[in-house]
């Protein structure tokens, strides 16, 4: 039986539900269903026009039908056709079916805009709002492009009716989410920020939707929406439950707007007008006293929008990062939720804690509460409540209780839900090796970790723990014992043979003194773990067993042995085989000395990022697994937290040196040296810094010139590289122009998004240098290399570097970074040979002071004749023999091409192996 | 904002669904497929919230029917929470004592109500009064324009 059906009740709809509903079977449902669609096709098909109700009605029954889950492939022509009815139920069945199924064919878009367009301009609010519904339903481009200037006049418009505003907002936001390159700032925008004053609570409502995603991308536009904020939440903050009527919800005033209001107030640092930011403050203030106020009502939806408000409150708190009174007690609020018996709120509380371990002011009053959470994390009865303790539990992790938070962690692993047991195991990972005072502890944590939670040690665990006793040679030792007896357990996980066969194959000597774990009893310890794992544990097991006999030479015969047996050397995997013959070869003919070479320990691999990290990063998404630095003070080289910060700072002082170019500087200025005042000329500017190797790297944001100045004397080669990104360069060079390949190279294993580069010639140079580059693609995938070639055109003689901008986006953080790239005035010498008497002859014309530089110098390496003679063809200028009388000094010429004119250049170096180096040179306008 | 919203019932039945993002069909079928299944699958007594791919689940149950709106990141839960509950309220006050057969067999209904109250993912209007006056004037406008019906009609033979 039908129930109640409201207003008209399209009777034929309702019978063809009830039939479904009473339909037994699935085959029955699809019977029924393919009925009524024949019957409607036939209707629609027939000569007979239909009139507006029955189209409604079986538009109706089609919408119904999709969805239920069944296809609709017609049908659209009649939804069109009741958009321009007079009616308003069967315009607005039109609209809801296009709503719900709009199909991308170009002509009936065309059709729906038109009706859209007629009811916009109707005048008649409901019909005006249908159609705004419409269009923020649908959202596609082609309706963005047909309305996006209409809205917001509409909006803006004096004349329009509250609610048909309010769906403008809307409409608009969805708009300009869709197609932002559409819908175009003007003056409309300073109007919308004023409707935060709007007496109409609703448009304000909906109005502070479209106007926190506009200032989220237009910050500047629309800064004045702070103070308006501010005084709206004060004024809702303080009003009594009833002042606000129906926007009152269970005594909570206004709770959706105050939530929307905090979040506005989050797109912006602290106010800085004292009174906006004391009223604010005063705001927060109210809200967190009202929390330890009685509640009005038993009701949970009070408690909910009440602390729906907290909770956003304290968000903006934490934004703001810069108020500790307010940030502990938003903590010791939480701290009371921790324990509430409302579910959602001990959920909500260990989330918010969670960005709040991260602060300087509120890490210390987070960790309080570490007996709760643990606590928590023990005795909770749903999942995602385990996982919210888990995760607060690695935010709240320092030095001081990392012992105590991963021995917590490990013993909650032995019981852990699998969906986040992987998870759990890397945190644990990444904890012990950051905390790490001794490292025996760590050592002992992952084979723990491997002993109880092995399936999901992924390899970067493993090869991690590796990596760190090979780096570490004070825990080796711990680490051979260790394992040893780990692997004596009568199950042990493959992980653990491993481990052990690989930590056993380089350190076993450590422990083979004692009896209990000599040579043999080692090897056959590992030996009897051999059959039972899979083939790379057998092959690795199989090196390490090479490995044993250099260590132990008395193991030789038993090892021979069994890589003889036929179960080895005629083994069935290819892999396997290879190693076994290989091993034993190796093993009978190579000497002690050359198989000692081969097999030498290890060398410690190089520090860079835990690859750990990177893969709670890749499960997690960049920015969520930022470990607390604020015990380090500073952050260690080889990780990667909050990368996206360093990014900025780099760029911030790539930025400030941008805006300050030092020419001479660079050029001129050699490291060591003091600066030099007799170079003013621009032949002056020749005397580059060839002889100083770029020393152990600046300061990492200082990343521009480091680069650059390898690159004086060389063409090819890495011109930057940090944890995300490395930069290859190629170039070469051809009288006045040149071309330069950049090769970009996404270290990571995630997407870089929105890539760009920009090539700019600050200053002067832009008249100097021509510099074109082609965009390149603007997504650069997790381990990908993109090439974009620049072509380069010297137009006269220059000093100053032309900067690469490169900008990404990393996970969510914007990556910003300003290389100098490397094109000097010399890489435009073309080399001229001469003969001595020429050369001095022109020696002798360039004596006017502009002609001339000299720079007096100390070597920073010994002076070796081959490296000095490769660094001088480098700079590009012919390296003339037998020119000096003395066969010490080292004597070049060139010509500079450029497209104005050509500078012959003369150079001579005089390297004074007791002194110093002078190197007068000069440079001789041609023309 | 809100990126879509679900109801459906114990059964796992979909009774609604509305989609503020834009999804291909197969996609919108594959995520609610998913999610009901999840969500059946949880015990009464625990939290409303879930962290599901990179969104955050709000789901309450009423009485046969679970109301289900995913979220973004940022998103307070809570308000998410009441705005399911102030969407029942609505279409309790319209359909008077609502059960889940009156959006079964007025859906049309029910999607008008949502629209009203949420429009692009975002609270539109908040006032129940303000709402449910939009949705009787429309009534209104209906019952005048009604036309006369045929008999086979009346019967709900056609």
């Amino acid at each position: 039986m039908p129930a109640v059906s409201k207003g008209d009740g399209m009777r034929g709809l309702a019978v063809f539900i009830s039939d479904i509903r009473n339909c037994k079977s699935k085959e029955a449902e699809i019977k029924r269903i393919n009925k009524e669609l024949a019957n409607i096709r036939s209707k629609f098909k027939g000569d007979k026009a239909l009139d507006g109700y029955s189209k409604k009605k079986y538009v109706c029954k089609l919408l119904f039908i999709f969805l239920l889950g069944h296809d609709i492939d017609f049908g659209h022509m009649e939804a069109v056709n009741l958009l321009s009815s007079n009616k308003y139920t069967e315009k607005q069945i039109g609209y809801l079916f296009i709503s719900v199924l709009v199909n991308s064919n170009s002509e009936l878009i065309r059709l729906i805009n038109n009706a859209i367009k007629n009811d916009l301009s109707s005048r008649n609010p409901t019909f005006m709002c249908l159609a705004l519904h419409c269009i923020a339903n649908v959202g596609s481009r082609e309706m963005a492009e047909a309305f996006a200037s209409e809205i917001p006049r509409i909006l803006v418009a004096g004349d329009t009716m509250d609610s048909v505003k309010q769906s403008a907002a809307l409409c608009l936001l969805r708009l300009y989410k869709t197609s932002p390159d559409l819908v175009l700032m003007g003056e409309w925008t300073s109007r919308v920020v004023h409707l935060l004053n709007d007496q109409h609570m609703g448009v304000v409502t909906a109005a502070i939707s479209l106007i926190t995603c506009l200032s989220q991308k237009n910050p500047d536009e629309f800064k004045t929406c702070v103070s308006l904020a501010v005084s709206r939440l004060s004024r809702i903050v303080s009003s009594a439950s009833t002042d606000l009527q129906d926007y009152t919800y269970y005594f909570v005033p206004a709770p959706w707007l105050s939530c929307k209001l905090l979040r506005l107030l989050q797109c912006y640092p602290p106010p800085e007008d004292g009174a906006v930011k004391g009223r604010l403050v005063e705001c927060l203030e109210t809200i967190l006293n009202k929390a330890q106020e009685p509640p009005k009502s038993k009701k949970v939806q009070h408690s909910n929008a009440k602390n729906a408000i907290l909770f956003e409150a304290i968000s903006l708190i934490i934004h703001y990062d810069s108020e500790p009174n307010l940030l502990v007690r938003a903590c010791n609020q939480l701290g009371q939720f921790l324990q509430h018996r409302e579910t959602n709120l001990r959920y909500l509380a260990l989330e918010s804690m969670c960005t709040l371990a991260s602060s300087e002011f509120s890490h210390e009053a987070v960790k309080t509460h570490i007996e709760t959470v643990i606590n928590a994390l023990k005795t909770e009865r749903d999942v995602s409540v385990r996982q919210r303790a888990a995760d607060l539990l690695y935010a709240m992790c320092d030095r001081s209780n990392a012992k105590q938070i991963v021995a917590e962690m490990l013993s909650y692993l032995e019981t852990a839900d699998y969906s986040i047991r992987e998870e759990m195991v890397l945190k644990v990972a990444i904890l012990a090796e950051k905390y790490a005072v001794d490292y025996s502890w760590y050592v002992d944590t992952i084979l723990n970790l491997i002993r109880i939670a092995g399936d999901y040690v992924s390899e970067e665990v493993w090869y991690r723990v590796i990596q760190i006793v090979i780096n570490r040679d004070d825990v080796q030792g711990y680490a051979a014992k260790t394992v040893f007896e780990a692997l004596q357990a009568p199950a042990c996980h493959e992980n653990m043979v491993k481990v052990g066969g690989y930590i056993l194959g380089e350190f076993g000597n450590l422990i083979a003194g004692d009896p209990r774990s000599s040579p043999l009893v080692q090897f056959n310890l590992l030996h009897s773990k051999f059959h039972l794992c899979s083939v790379p544990t057998r092959a690795l097991l199989l090196s390490a067993y090479i490995k044993f006999i250099n260590l132990f030479p008395e193991t030789k015969a038993t090892i021979q042995e069994v890589l003889r047996c036929d179960s080895q050397i005629r083994n069935s995997d290819v892999e396997l085989q290879q190693r076994a013959v290989e091993y034993l070869k190796l093993s009978s003919i190579a000497s002690t000395d050359v198989l000692a070479t081969v097999l030498e320990e290890m060398p410690p691999f190089p520090e860079r990022e835990s690859s750990i990290l990177a893969k709670l990063k890749k499960k997690k998404g960049p920015g969520a697994v930022s470990v607390t630095e604020l015990e380090d003070g500073k952050r260690e080289s080889g990780e990667l937290n909050g990368s996206g910060e360093r990014g900025q700072d780099a760029a911030a002082m790539a930025a400030s040196n941008a805006s300050t170019p030092s020419p001479s500087a660079d050029l001129l200025g050699i490291r060591s040296a003091a600066p030099v005042n007799a170079a003013p000329a621009s032949a002056g500017s020749l005397l580059v810094d060839v002889f100083s190797e770029v020393g152990p790297a600046a300061p990492s944001g200082a990343v521009n010139d480091d680069g650059f100045l390898r690159f004086v004397c060389k063409n090819n080669g890495v011109l930057f590289e940090n944890q995300l990104l490395q930069i290859g360069i190629k170039s070469e060079y051809r009288q006045n122009l040149g071309r330069m390949y950049l090769f970009y190279g996404n270290k990571t294993s995630v997407q870089f998004a929105s890539f760009s580069t920009t090539v700019s010639c600050p200053g002067e140079l832009q008249n100097q240098l021509n510099v074109q580059s082609k965009p390149v693609e603007p997504l650069v995938e997790g381990g990908a290399q993109i090439q974009q070639v620049l072509n380069i055109e010297c137009l006269t003689d220059f000093s100053d570097a032309p900067l690469l901008n490169i900008k990404f986006r990393y996970g969510g953080a914007l990556q910003n970074l300003t290389l100098k790239l490397p094109v000097t005035i010399n890489k435009f010498f073309q080399p001229t040979e001469m003969a001595s008497q020429d050369f001095f002859q022109r020696w002798k014309q360039l004596s006017q002071p502009q002609q001339e530089a000299q720079k007096i110098f100390k070597a920073n390496h010994s002076m070796d004749t081959e490296v000095i003679k490769a660094k001088l063809l480098g700079l590009g200028m012919a390296l003339l023999d037998n020119v000096d009388p003395n066969p010490e000094n080292y004597v070049c010429a060139g010509v500079v091409q450029t497209k104005s004119q050509q500078v012959g250049c003369l150079l001579r170096l005089e390297p004074n192996a007791q002194a110093q180096v002078p190197v007068p040179a000069a440079g001789l306008p041609s023309l | 904002m809100m990126q879509f919203m679900l109801l459906f019932s114990r059964q796992g039945k979909l009774r609604l669904q509305k989609w503020y993002v834009p999804l291909s069909d197969k996609e919108r079928k594959k995520i609610s497929r998913d999610l009901v299944q999840t969500i059946l699958a949880r015990k009464p007594k625990m939290c409303s919230f879930l962290e599901w791919r990179d969104l955050k689940i709000v789901y309450k149950r009423y009485a046969s029917l679970y109301f289900c709106c995913a979220v973004e990141d940022q998103d307070n839960e809570l308000i998410t929470l009441e705005i399911i509950h102030r969407y029942v309220e609505l279409l309790d006050k319209y359909f008077g004592s609502v059960c889940e057969l009156d959006i079964i067999f007025n859906f049309e209904k029910a999607y008008f109500i949502l629209d009203e109250f949420l429009l692009g993912g975002e609270a539109q209007e908040t006032s129940k009064k303000n709402v449910l006056k939009a949705i009787e004037q429309a009534d209104l406008l209906q019952e005048e324009a009604e036309a006369p019906r045929s008999v086979l009609e009346e019967i709900g033979l056609t």
